[in-house]
């Protein structure tokens, strides 16, 4: 241990400094383990040379925001390096495919994108929609109540960091099989049941609280996830884009406002940005997760709008990963600015923090504001007024310096160019080629039964149990539910009616399919893009905007890096073709445990809107006598598919997308809803043609029978595979004949008549041998999908 | 009085957060409606220029201690002067979900002498517990005493949603019986939870499946039910089933139309 080099320093008796310059390269690598760092030895290499330049020793305080803000958690250095792929050279994976794309697709509705906390659109009457999705994996694995509910916690504050009211949350959750043997559990990795209740928990507790519908989200099992739990939480805000105010100056105050600061969250970032080992057990980790307190946060949300609607701010963000360091330095970089902050004046949970935990603290519900000197005043009796502490503690300066003070004395003083030139690398991604294979197992006789054994599968089954301790209520706003009709059938989108004034929805939805990821990350990227897309048309949405959320393994490890670059490369090809942007977005790397890598998770989430909300088209049949088509081409393509996990096989034919042709479907089939002719419309996912049309009848008790004869497919010669492919771009729809003729003229033969809806309770399939294949009454169905995650059944 | 005269405050405090759907509710029927922090009322002294107190949902004060204790206690030490005037005065009060617990807490309801120094009943966790976010149905059984469902018929069945985890009615154990007799001889018993049908069921495992009371003069009145979120037709979970909406409204509408007119009525 470098002992020599940690000198305690004479004007403030709680920092010490380090002599870097007389480090020798092992101790320089020392030095960043020690202080938790988390800094490269290129990268201690940089910050020794900028030390001797300036002939200064740096401070315990000095290193600790050098290492926050080159976090991966806080400047996202993988999707912002060089990677040689395929012997070209990729200039960024952000800028190359996710940014490019919004870009070169230039929407018009797009009000700000990836500058600010949170994605912003333009919806009606003068108002903006803001959505930001973060992942929270780490917490959540090591507390995954706190996790859960910092989770929500952070990203709504992220929604009032761009002046936005919140109004729905949402909420996706990757766990291990909730039946995994206790006793092949590692130590250290908690057992997915207890991870998949408190989240749950956490959830409720934190936006219910809160008084935020919970509307939308999903929850997937795989075993991947029993050592990187995967959480991802969502908010929508609605705010006047006339007050959107960001202009802040030199001379404008930091006021800090909301929870007080403590030693909870410290070096969440760099916890956040390493692979889980077996040292992360609850001794060593668990510090690094917030409390959380709903509270202090609805009333600092009380407090913002105010101040948002008397325009009494310069700008604002939301002090999260990386604390006040990442708050107060990026906020001065963005304006062009210098910072001083005193850092005694923060106010503490307890006293004894010394100033660097003080700065990086990330204690929850802190919110940073930045207020011209004239509004000062006003601004504090509007905290006061809503029971909120605010604190001035530091200005913007002219001059490009960080300058921080503890008690009066210096104890950081950086250039502001330095620390913000972070260092890139450049990485090596390698694709490995895939070895699955396609198993051979041949068609069962009755197929009924398998249709049983799928609506019961975790993926598929109803999650009600869970989603109904969320509030979905909250705020009266709420069109299409979670749950939807007098049997609670799955909805693919949830519709929100924001305005009191407008008809105007805003429809919300996601797509997420990781065991695709298994064989092929660049289709799975893509699925889950059409998947989203798909289930916002659905409903009748329409000017789809997209956020892009990842959950991968180790970036340094190539073959990682190879995959995520495939994702990426279809989220460009994909929200090209289907010209709907990215406005934000989230990654989470290294999620790598003692039990290997998580598969390569790209959450989509997507946001459109429909011209009046009771346009929109729900997922469950509304009369017998009417019309079943489907829209879109079945191919054998099951890799990956619910069914094929049903009979222990992973399989390798992953579904493709063609894009083009769906979007032409998707556009008339929005053409259709618009003009009323569309009864209902489901989405054909997990489990494929057979769960939808189940679901469908099962939601309002109304029967179904179709013929797979009239399926359109491409080479699929067998019943069970038609059943069960999870071919994209499909979706099942229901009309009345009296539209039969309309709708089939303007869908212009991409939709076939497979059947009807009719008043038996059952449904039930011919087969293309001419056979009843599936003969099921929807009771038995309702209960079969019920029953697994579910204690009461109906 | 005039509907557009009548004054409804909605009162909230750190954790409140149905404030902005019940406030709407007043609007559209014409009300002038107000929502104002606690701290704010104390302030100005201004409780006493409001018709109706609505107590909304919400957590306030993160429901620490019990479900609506600390605003109860707070509301007390704060206003309790101007709260008993009001009372007194027999001005209405509504509290919905959080706000019932609160006036439970304070000693209002049921309040069978008046306000009660100790609450005479509580709003317990659910049986089985958990936070349940669900459409249910209620039937008015109140017989004309409460003046927020006196012009809406008796037995009627109204579909509205229940959002909460500590909604299970209870009185002590030795009184129950006795209680409930009291509950049934003055008509303080509002809604019940039924099915569809009417038949009775209980989604919380609330005594006597009761979903809302209100004090002796009817003047008081809270529930667990959110009426506020099923003013319009495109609330309800079934809408997209029907085939048309002979009215843009929904059931909980009535209950604030009636006491808009109970009040005009009164005045």
């Amino acid at each position: 241990m470098p002992s020599n080099l940690y000198i305690q320093r004479t004007s403030v008796d709680n920092v010490i400094e380090v002599a870097i310059a007389k480090a020798t390269d092992t101790e320089l690598v020392e030095i960043s383990s020690e202080l938790a760092l988390g800094l490269s030895f290129d990268e201690m290499k940089i910050i020794q040379t900028y030390f001797k330049r300036v002939n200064q020793n740096p401070s315990d305080v000095e290193l600790q925001i050098i290492s926050q803000t080159w976090s991966e958690h806080c400047c996202h250095k993988t999707f912002k390096s060089k990677i040689i792929f395929n012997d070209k050279e990729i200039n960024g994976l952000f800028k190359t495919y996710i940014s490019n794309a919004t870009k070169e697709i230039s929407a018009p509705w797009c009000f700000n994108v990836f500058e600010d906390n949170a994605g912003i659109v333009k919806f009606d009457k003068g108002y903006g929609i803001a959505v930001k999705v973060e992942t929270h994996n780490r917490p959540t694995a090591i507390e995954p109540f706190g996790g859960a509910a910092t989770g929500i916690g952070g990203v709504v504050r992220d929604i009032l960091g761009v002046w936005a009211d919140p109004i729905a949350c949402t909420d996706v959750l990757g766990v291990g099989p909730l039946d995994f043997d206790y006793h092949k559990l590692p130590i250290g990795v908690k057992h997915p049941k207890y991870i998949y209740q408190n989240v749950a928990a956490g959830i409720s507790f934190y936006s219910n609280n809160l008084g935020i519908p919970t509307v939308n989200g999903a929850i997937f099992f795989d075993e991947s996830y029993i050592g990187n739990v995967t959480a991802y939480c969502g908010c929508i805000g609605i705010l006047p884009l006339n007050k959107y105010a960001k202009n802040a100056k030199p001379g404008d105050y930091f006021v800090m406002a909301g929870g007080k600061t403590g030693r909870d969250g410290i070096q969440g970032v760099i916890f956040a940005s390493a692979e889980l080992t077996k040292k992360s057990d609850n001794d060593v980790s668990r510090p690094a997760v917030q409390i959380a307190d709903p509270i202090t946060e609805e009333k600092l949300k009380r407090a913002t709008l105010i101040i948002r609607d008397r325009q009494l701010a310069s700008a604002t963000t939301d002090l999260g990963g990386g604390g006040l360091s990442s708050g107060v330095g990026e906020t001065a970089e963005r304006y062009g600015c210098g910072a001083t902050v005193e850092l005694s004046k923060v106010p503490l949970k307890y006293p004894s923090l010394l100033p660097w935990e003080i700065y990086i603290s990330e204690s929850q519900e802190r919110q940073l504001f930045v207020i011209p000197p004239e509004n000062l005043e006003t601004v504090l009796t509007i905290f006061e007024q809503e029971e909120v502490e605010a604190t001035p503690i530091g200005q913007l300066t002219k001059e490009r310096r960080l300058k921080l003070t503890y008690k009066n004395t210096p104890v950081a003083d950086l250039d502001m160019t330095f620390i913000f030139d972070i260092p890139t690398s450049t990485k090596q991604a390698t694709l490995n080629n895939s070895t699955n294979v396609e198993p051979n197992f041949a068609e069962p006789a009755n197929l009924t039964q398998p249709l049983m054994h799928l609506l019961a599968m975790p993926n598929i089954a109803s999650k009600e149990n869970i989603v109904r301790t969320y509030d979905h209520e909250v705020k009266g706003n709420t069109v299409l539910k979670p749950f939807q009709g007098k049997y609670a059938g799955p909805n693919d989108a949830a519709v929100l009616k924001p305005l009191d004034n407008s008809w105007k929805g805003l429809t919300i939805s996601c797509g997420m399919n990781p065991t695709y990821g298994k064989i092929d990350p660049y289709w799975m990227a893509a699925s889950a893009i059409d998947e989203a897309i798909r289930n916002n048309i659905a409903v009748g949405g329409r000017r789809i905007a997209l956020l892009d959320n990842f959950t991968w393994g180790n970036p340094e490890k190539s073959e990682r890096l190879g995959s995520l670059v495939r994702a990426c490369q279809a989220c460009y090809d994909i929200s090209k073709a289907y010209k709907t942007p990215f406005i934000s977005g989230k990654d989470s790397l290294y999620n790598e445990s003692i039990l290997g890598p998580v598969t390569p998770t790209l959450l989509i989430t997507a946001i459109g809107i429909v011209p009046d909300i009771r346009s929109v088209v729900s997922m469950e049949l509304k009369n017998s006598g009417n019309l079943l088509y489907i829209l879109g081409t079945t191919y054998p393509e099951l890799g990956g598919s619910e069914y094929y996990k049903l009979n222990g096989y992973l399989g390798a034919s992953v579904p493709k997308l063609h894009a083009s042709k769906a979007r032409k479907n998707y556009y008339n089939l929005t053409k259709a809803i618009g003009s009323g002719m569309v009864k209902s419309c489901h989405d054909l996912s997990e489990g494929g043609l057979a769960v939808a049309a189940a679901e469908m009848a099962f939601a309002s008790n109304i029967g179904l029978t179709f013929d797979l004869k009239a399926v359109p497919n491409k080479a699929v010669a067998r019943n069970d595979f038609l059943l069960f492919s999870e071919s994209n771009s499909r979706l099942l729809i229901e009309v009345h004949p009296k539209d039969q003729h309309d709708f089939e003229a303007l869908m212009k033969n991409s939709c076939a008549l497979i059947g009807e809806t009719t008043k038996t309770e059952k449904l039930q399939i011919h087969g293309i041998n001419n056979k009843l294949i599936i003969d099921a009454s929807l009771s038995e169905l309702r209960t079969a999908w019920k029953k697994t995650l579910n204690t009461e059944v109906p | 009085m005039k509907t557009q005269d009548i004054k409804v405050c909605i009162m909230r405090a750190g954790g409140t957060n149905c404030d902005f759907e019940t406030a709407r509710a007043f609007r559209i029927l014409g009300a002038q409606t107000e929502i104002k922090h606690v701290n704010e009322l104390v302030k100005n002294n201004s409780l006493m220029d409001y018709n109706i107190i609505v107590l909304s949902g919400g957590s306030s004060f993160g429901d620490y201690v019990r479900a609506g204790a600390i605003f109860a206690r707070t509301l007390n030490a704060k206003l309790g002067k101007q709260m008993k005037q009001f009372i007194d005065e027999n001005r209405p009060l509504l509290g919905i979900c959080n706000g019932f617990q609160i006036l439970v807490e304070y000693g209002l309801l049921p309040g069978f002498e008046g306000p009660s120094q100790q609450p005479e009943a509580a709003l317990t966790t659910n049986i089985p517990q958990g936070f349940k976010c669900q459409w249910i149905y209620l039937k008015n059984e109140n017989k004309g005493k409460c003046l927020f469902t006196n012009q809406i018929p008796q037995n009627k069945i109204l579909h509205l949603p229940i959002a909460h985890s500590e909604g299970r009615l209870l009185f002590s154990k030795e009184k129950e019986k006795q209680t409930l007799q009291k509950l049934i001889d003055n008509d303080m018993i509002v809604f019940r939870y039924c099915n569809e049908d009417g038949t009775t069921t209980d989604p919380n495992g609330t005594y006597h499946n009761i979903a809302g009371i209100c004090n002796k003069e009817g003047t008081i009145f809270g529930l667990m039910p959110h009426p506020e979120r099923a003013i319009y037709f495109w609330q309800e979970p079934t809408w997209t089933q029907k085939q048309q909406h002979t009215s843009p409204y929904s059931d909980g509408k009535l209950i604030f139309e009636n006491i808009l007119n109970s009040i005009a009525k009164k005045q």
